[in-house]
């Protein structure tokens, strides 16, 4: 009796378990959950368990610590307010609001505002990171932490088309790119008190791209991707670790998978790296998977890009080699276009990847098979440039103006 | 003259100052330290742990912390500011959750002081909104001439309804009136360009855009000096070292080139250095200007730029910026400066790249001269604002 009640509680807690999203990406960065089970494989009204409106506009994703979904937005007539908002995931109700005023330059194109990052947790406490360089960290309570004004520290550091690197921590580092055409640096902050640990130059080139995590040989290593290539660093200390200097695109980030990184350059060139100092190896380059905007997705054996065209491919990610492509659109030609993509491919357990378009067309793709197979459609209605977050059973996507939880 | 209900409104808060403000002086010691502690946060995070431990003892206090912690605020800086509004903000939930006593008439007296911080009397009349919407939206007309951007702004935003509501209803004249008083208290750019929208083209009338925001139309130009790799932005030309606008010195071809005077026309004031030097590439351009101010007094210079730029005032370096064709708008770099007495000199440095696309054809800027709130400081000697058709001439003439 006493040993099936121990099965039937570790079958709960398998079941229940969180697979928190703590950053832009989710784990590593790389958009791939492994633990993110039981996520719908269906978007439509009757797998949306809430929608609730959001007070200002961003472009960063939700993350979900435990049982609550944070998201920022900046409101104003010149975004010059910034939102830090927690929510209950169960039922999307408020559960703590907190507002700053920018203290960096909040101009930006259009397209894009000041809450473009995506928050970042070490599971304890959340970083809300802004266009207007302002680093805003409180805990999941909602008590303020620490601040930073990276722009009053260091002036010329912005870009006048707006910022969006999301940050992440690693280890006892919370790791910031502020990339940009004057002023340009990444940092890596004391996760408790804010305070530098480390600070090093960067390229002189506008950087909208976001640090990712390789885990190799069982230490965590920062990738910092610029229009130079991208830059291995230990968290802790900004130490060089790797440089691939053949450079790489500022829109897209790369995907790790483990000590491999998929870097958008040249299309598509796969790397494997030491910790020993040495040159990172690389495996492969495809011209042909060049991604558009969106960040290419590891899953597994498979490497997938969605290029300016909307076609998802799908290469082996031994060898580069295409396997196969779809061009995503909808089932029904009369309904509206799919479109180009600004937000990036997510995947959980399941090995379902869920996209959205700008125009605001969510997708669940079956990408197990010999080719891919979209599973599901779904109309927001609203612009989305975002990127969808998981948990175990739940997707969240958000526009400017509202957040959607599918998943009951 | 003091508007009509600004009298009532400042009769409301002189009354309610004495009954309420000493009660609150009683508590003073409650929350002096942990504000001198979050005061004191610095650059690149110092003060960061002190300061939170100040923000857990100010947000474990109960209401009769907002109106010090506002009040601290006219002393403090940005960051710190931030601190203190999470603070005022943390509590005003709390207590509002807890059906707690809400210092509702204290927040109205300080969010009609003037005197008081501008970010403060916003957050104090959200605050105040938040408990009383019917009292705060009755004090918003009085708004129109405040000093806090963020109160004038509501002001200004109900006369643009007005004013459209009046046109709507054809009562033209009404609404001509209405929405010219919204143009003259309107500080913020998209504010005063749906006002300006309006009574132009729906009700023909004229508006001196360029007057209203202070943009500086008259120059001196000299251009073009070398920017081959972007190296130019670092390289001090003549016109750093002194101005003269009789001077003539070699251009990057070697020939000879002297000022040049400019005017514009244009309703943002923007400058633009194609318009005499045709469409240049890897190129430097300086341009020149004097302001005259009233008196001594603090300002700002609102610049916008899509190319590197520097800007002197007075001979002495403002700022300078090595970003090209990422984009400008009116204001997109504030400038805080002393303005002297009498004659200020400004030269601005444009500097143009090797770029060949389309969007980077543009080699210019827009400047104005403003108060803290947006308010354009006009320039004692200030000239009409020229036509269109206007030939260049200088400052003077």
């Amino acid at each position: 009796m006493k040993i099936t009640h121990l099965i039937l509680c570790a079958l709960l807690f398998s079941i229940t378990a969180k697979a928190d999203w703590l950053n832009f990406r989710g784990p590593s960065a790389s958009g791939y959950d492994p633990d993110a089970a039981g996520v719908p494989s269906e978007l439509s009204d009757a797998t949306l368990a809430w929608k609730i409106s959001l007070p200002g506009r961003g472009l960063g994703s939700a993350i979900t610590v435990g049982d609550k979904v944070l998201v920022t937005a900046a409101s104003g007539p010149d975004q010059k307010q910034l939102h830090v908002l927690c929510f209950n995931a169960a039922d999307g109700s408020p559960v703590w609001e907190r507002r700053f005023w920018a203290t960096g330059r909040t101009m930006s194109h259009k397209k894009t505002c000041v809450a473009a990052p995506t928050p970042a947790s070490d599971g304890e406490r959340v970083y809300a990171f802004y266009s207007s360089n302002d680093v805003i960290c409180l805990d999941l309570d909602g008590n303020l932490l620490w601040l930073r004004g990276l722009t009053l520290d260091y002036p010329n550091a912005s870009n006048s088309l707006g910022m969006s690197s999301s940050p992440l921590v690693a280890g006892e580092t919370l790791v910031v790119q502020v990339e940009n055409d004057s002023e340009s640096f990444a940092a890596g902050l004391d996760k408790i008190n804010g305070i530098n640990k480390w600070k090093l130059d960067r390229p002189k080139a506008a950087n909208w791209t976001s640090p990712t995590i390789l885990n190799v040989e069982g230490e965590e290593v920062v990738a910092l991707q610029s229009s130079k290539g991208v830059l291995g660093v230990v968290p802790d200390t900004g130490s060089e670790l790797f440089n691939f200097g053949s450079g790489a695109s500022t829109i897209p980030s790369s995907a790790p998978a483990g000590d491999s990184l998929y870097i958008p350059s040249g299309g598509l060139t796969a790397i494997t790296v030491k910790t020993d100092g040495s040159e990172p190896i690389k495996l492969w380059n495809e011209s042909a998977q060049r991604p558009g905007t969106s960040s290419p997705l590891v899953i597994d054996d498979k490497v997938f890009v969605i290029n300016n065209a909307g076609v998802l491919n799908c290469a082996n990610r031994e060898t580069g080699e295409r396997l196969w492509r779809i061009r995503l659109e909808r089932s029904d030609k009369s309904a509206t276009p799919v479109g180009s993509f600004s937000g990036s491919p997510v995947a959980g357990a399941d090995g379902l990847i869920y996209l959205f378009s700008e125009a605001g067309v969510g997708l669940v793709v079956d990408v197990s098979g010999e080719e891919g197979k979209i599973l599901s459609e779904i109309e927001l209605g609203e612009t989305i440039l975002s990127t969808a977050s998981l948990d175990n059973g739940a997707v969240y996507i958000r526009s400017d103006g509202h957040l959607w939880r599918f998943g009951k | 003259m003091l508007h009509p209900n600004m009298k009532h409104f400042l009769f409301l808060a002189t009354s309610l100052a004495v009954t309420v403000l000493p009660t609150a002086n009683l508590h003073a010691k409650v929350w002096t330290a942990p504000l001198d502690q979050i005061a004191e946060v610095g650059p690149e995070g110092a003060g960061n742990a002190e300061a939170a431990e100040a923000w857990a003892e100010l947000t474990g206090q109960g209401s009769e912390i907002i109106i010090p912690v506002l009040e601290a605020m006219e002393s403090a800086g940005p960051l710190a500011r931030n601190w203190m509004r999470s603070a005022v903000e943390t509590v005003f939930e709390k207590d509002l959750a807890a059906s707690a006593d809400l210092p509702t008439d204290a927040l109205r007296i300080f969010l009609l002081d003037r005197n008081n911080e501008p970010n403060a009397r916003r957050l104090a009349f959200d605050l105040y909104h938040r408990v009383t919407p019917n009292d705060a939206n009755a004090i918003v007309p009085g708004f129109i001439d405040d000093p806090s951007p963020g109160l004038r702004r509501e002001a200004v935003a109900r006369l643009i309804d007005e004013g459209q509501n009046l046109f709507n209803q054809e009562r033209k004249e009404e609404s001509i009136t209405t929405l010219t008083s919204a143009l003259e208290a309107a500080r913020e750019v998209d504010q005063i360009d749906e006002i300006a929208k309006l009574l132009r083209e729906k009700l023909d009338q004229k508006v001196d855009l360029p007057r209203q925001f202070g943009f500086l139309m008259y120059w001196d130009l000299i251009a073009p000096f070398d920017n081959t790799d972007r190296g130019g932005f670092d390289l001090a030309y003549p016109p750093e070292e002194s101005i003269d606008l009789d001077g003539s010195y070699p251009d990057k071809e070697g020939k000879e080139i002297s000022w040049q005077a400019y005017s514009t026309s244009d309703d943002y004031g923007m400058v633009d250095f194609n318009k005499p030097f045709s469409p240049l590439k890897q190129v430097v351009g300086y341009a020149y200007t004097e302001f005259n101010s009233e008196k001594a007094r603090s300002a700002q210079l609102r610049l916008g730029c899509k190319n590197a730029w520097k800007i002197w005032l007075n001979g002495e370096l403002v700022f300078g910026r090595d970003e090209y064709h990422r984009g400008i708008r009116i204001d997109q770099y504030i400038l805080p400066v002393h303005l002297n007495e009498g004659k200020n000199t400004l030269l601005v440095k444009a500097c143009q790249n090797e770029q060949e696309q389309d969007w980077t054809v543009q080699w210019q800027f827009q400047l104005r001269v403003t108060d803290e709130t947006g308010t354009a400081i006009l320039s004692t000697d200030r000239k009409p604002t020229p036509d269109a058709n206007e030939s260049a001439r200088r400052r003077g003439e």
